[in-house]
């Protein structure tokens, strides 16, 4: 009993890690770009002088810091739960960025874009209650 | 627009090829039953020696990039959105690619992903 409810607290702590570390990864390298400057064409020097510029950027740095933490959770997660049980965070994630974006970076959001989020985030939940396998296995 | 509109494109596409070849790569190297950090870091270097974990990384790379340059452009509360189109991509390449049955209700999720990102595009101003 005591084993089974340490897996279930370990399960969830790992799906907590994973809502606030993947949003966060994007909102800080979202915040990391914006310092930098949109990239005036994809000619190659500019691009390359927006990628040195990314990548002294300590925001973009804590969001890739980040979004590892997201991954590691996101694989440590996948090997103790099922794919469907952990859709739902995934489908949360961008309602998240979202109100992230909203709140935390001032972004305007339009009511359209609210509804598309909120349509999106129904369409991923809806593609992790099917099954994760159809094919036969190895 | 233009420039946004071949970003998105290279993020979802070369995001979800990216996880199909690496997905080939990891049934090549097989199930990992061991979470030990020596034994992780054995599945890694065997990893390294599959040529389709190569090709991920490199179209996984190369879409971070892409994610990069479009935060560069537009607001993070509409880029991450329209990324979720690779769920599209994904139920269409393992169709295509991998052979994988697309049940009817993940259809009826690709597409209301779809009508999500017309909405977040339209809601764009």
């Amino acid at each position: 009993m005591k084993s089974s409810l340490d897996l279930h607290f370990k399960t969830y702590a790992l799906i907590c890690v994973m809502v606030v570390f993947g949003p966060l990864g994007d909102v800080l390298l979202s915040k990391g770009m914006k310092g930098v400057g949109a990239v005036p064409s994809f000619h190659p020097a500019d691009l390359e002088r927006m990628f040195t510029a990314a990548f002294t950027s300590g925001a973009v740095w804590l969001g890739i810091g980040s979004l590892l933490a997201f991954f590691v959770a996101y694989t440590l997660v996948l090997s103790r739960a099922d794919y469907s049980y952990v859709q739902p965070a995934s489908a949360m994630a961008y309602g998240i960025v979202a109100l992230l974006g909203y709140f935390v970076l001032g972004e305007a959001v339009t009511a359209t874009r609210w509804i598309g989020v909120l349509v999106i985030c129904l369409g991923v939940l809806f593609v992790g209650h099917t099954p994760p396998r159809t094919t036969e296995s190895d | 627009m233009l420039r946004e509109i071949i970003l998105l494109l290279l993020i979802v596409v070369l995001g979800t090829g990216g996880e199909l070849c690496l997905a080939r790569a990891m049934r090549t190297i097989g199930q990992v039953h061991d979470f030990r950090p020596h034994s992780l870091l054995r599945v890694f270097w065997r990893a390294l020696r599959v040529g389709w974990m190569w090709i991920a990384l490199l179209m996984m790379t190369t879409a971070f990039f892409s994610l990069l340059a479009m935060l560069s452009l537009e607001n993070v509360s509409f880029v991450v959105p329209v990324t979720a189109l690779s769920y599209a991509a994904g139920a269409l390449g393992g169709k295509i690619f991998l052979g994988e049955r697309v049940a009817p209700l993940r259809w009826a999720g690709v597409f209301l992903v779809c009508i999500g990102v017309t909405l977040v595009w339209i809601g764009k101003g």
